[in-house]
């Protein structure tokens, strides 16, 4: 096994090595669905090297249990979950947001009366969490996290603010564009997904190992939320939509009533 | 049809603390529940080294091998435990070990009976999904287990234990290394 390096690669080293990933992508195919599988093996990512499998992932037919998952309902989330400006004695700094869309599944059916949970950074890049060492400030009315049911049309939305890019060590003078982590259960256990949803025209995207980890430039995209000026609330908040579309194909919630 | 082209995971982070683990989380029944059992390990990197930031969700059939449909698994205290869910979650401790308290999951439909087990960690770009078979069983008659090199079965099974009195399963997790877990993709996933 090869020692690591000992000097601490710099931020033209991993572009460097993001853009020759890249380049043999496109070179090798960039054919669809030639990167179904995603990378779990993306080395400018370094805490990734000790942490991917390095077997092919085992590919098998779900069995029945796998092809449902646990059920959530209105005793797990309270509405207020779905704020995450509220709870605290005042507001939040920033710039305050709408986040809405649609959980789906590959045939586009809607994902209803599921859960989704998310979390972030406050509006000055700092997570309210002890090993978060980001010399800015933490928000004395912003925790971060919240969650909510989808509709029945798949819909989720969330009132937060907008979290601010955040340094962290993977390189020197690394930092991650703006985001919001996103956790979703499906209708089927092998639907679960968890992800980072990310705002438009982020200068830091070509910079960012976690993003690029995605190789395939249309696959990024959609990670990408989308300015709507329509959900956009005059002297309130600005908006932001972006739906979600789950592997395969999932039951729908009727299917799955018995007992 | 068309399919619809899926959302790309991502890596779960650093910070999921903030959100992800809830109180009671991975109890899916009471310590005093007279069939509870613990299901637990070490989630390994490749190095052999515990991992202190992965988080480990169950899923599981009751102890008859019914699939739960009862909601509730966010809100198990007190009165608000309705019933078996299924479901659990629970955090590495700085040394990388994750623990559950649950019930033996019974068989479906004559199948070998598993704990379905998804792991999520910082340095993990995408959520794995793999089984915790029952320690009994011919191996060559589960579909998957048949399927799999000899040489990492084991990885499949869970160790029985009896510490404390208490039946157990043991499940240690290696992301990489020599005894690199069996990590499964479904057939029809579109990822």
């Amino acid at each position: 096994m090869k020692a690591a390096p000992e000097r601490v690669a710099s931020q033209r080293d991993i572009t460097a090595e993001i853009a020759a990933l890249a380049a043999e992508y496109q070179r090798t195919g960039g054919v669809a669905g030639q990167e179904a599988q995603l990378r779990l093996d993306y080395p400018p990512y370094r805490s990734s090297a000790l942490r991917h499998p390095k077997h092919p992932l085992l590919s098998v037919d779900p069995a029945e249990v796998e092809r449902w998952a646990p059920c959530f309902g209105h005793q797990d989330v309270d509405p207020v979950d779905a704020d995450l400006t509220a709870g605290h004695p005042g507001e939040p700094i920033g710039e305050r947001i709408i986040v809405t869309g649609r959980v789906l599944d590959a045939a586009g059916r809607p994902v209803a009366g599921q859960l989704i949970e998310v979390w972030q950074a406050n509006a000055s890049g700092r997570y309210r969490h002890q090993l978060d060492q980001h010399p800015a400030p933490l928000d004395p009315n912003f925790t971060g996290a919240g969650r909510c049911l989808t509709g029945p049309d798949g819909t989720y939305r969330f009132l937060t603010v907008k979290p601010g890019p955040y340094p962290w060590r993977n390189h020197h003078n690394a930092w991650r564009p703006a985001h919001i982590h996103f956790s979703v259960f499906g209708t089927a256990f092998t639907q679960r997904l968890v992800t980072q949803m990310y705002f438009p025209g982020d200068p830091l995207f070509e910079l960012d190992p976690i993003f690029q980890s995605i190789i395939d430039p249309a696959a990024r995209q959609r990670l990408i939320a989308r300015y709507d000026h329509d959900l956009t609330e005059p002297e309130y908040a600005t908006g932001y939509r972006w739906d979600i579309v789950l592997s395969g194909r999932g039951r729908t919630w009727t299917e799955g009533q018995h007992d | 049809m068309t399919e619809l082209a899926c959302t790309p995971g991502q890596t779960v982070g650093p910070f999921f603390a903030l959100a992800l683990p809830y109180p009671g989380g991975s109890g899916l029944v009471c310590d005093t529940h007279p069939e509870a059992v613990r299901l637990h390990g070490t989630v390994c990197d490749g190095a052999g080294n515990g991992v202190p930031d992965a988080l480990v969700e169950l899923w599981q059939p009751d102890g008859a091998g019914r699939i739960p449909r009862v909601a509730g698994s966010l809100r198990r205290d007190g009165a608000m435990f309705a019933g078996f869910t299924g479901f659990g979650r629970a955090a590495t401790d700085a040394d990388g070990h994750y623990g559950f308290t649950t019930v033996t999951p019974g068989s479906v439909a004559g199948g070998r009976p598993f704990f379905a087990i998804t792991v999520l960690a910082r340095g993990l770009l995408n959520r794995l999904f793999t089984r915790a078979y029952l320690p009994d069983g011919d191996p060559d008659a589960d579909p998957l287990l048949a399927t799999v090199d000899a040489g990492r079965r084991a990885t499949l099974v869970c160790v029985a234990e009896s510490a404390s009195g208490r039946p157990g399963y043991r499940f240690d997790i290696h992301l990489q290394g020599p005894n690199e877990t069996v990590f499964l993709t479904y057939r029809g996933d579109g990822r």
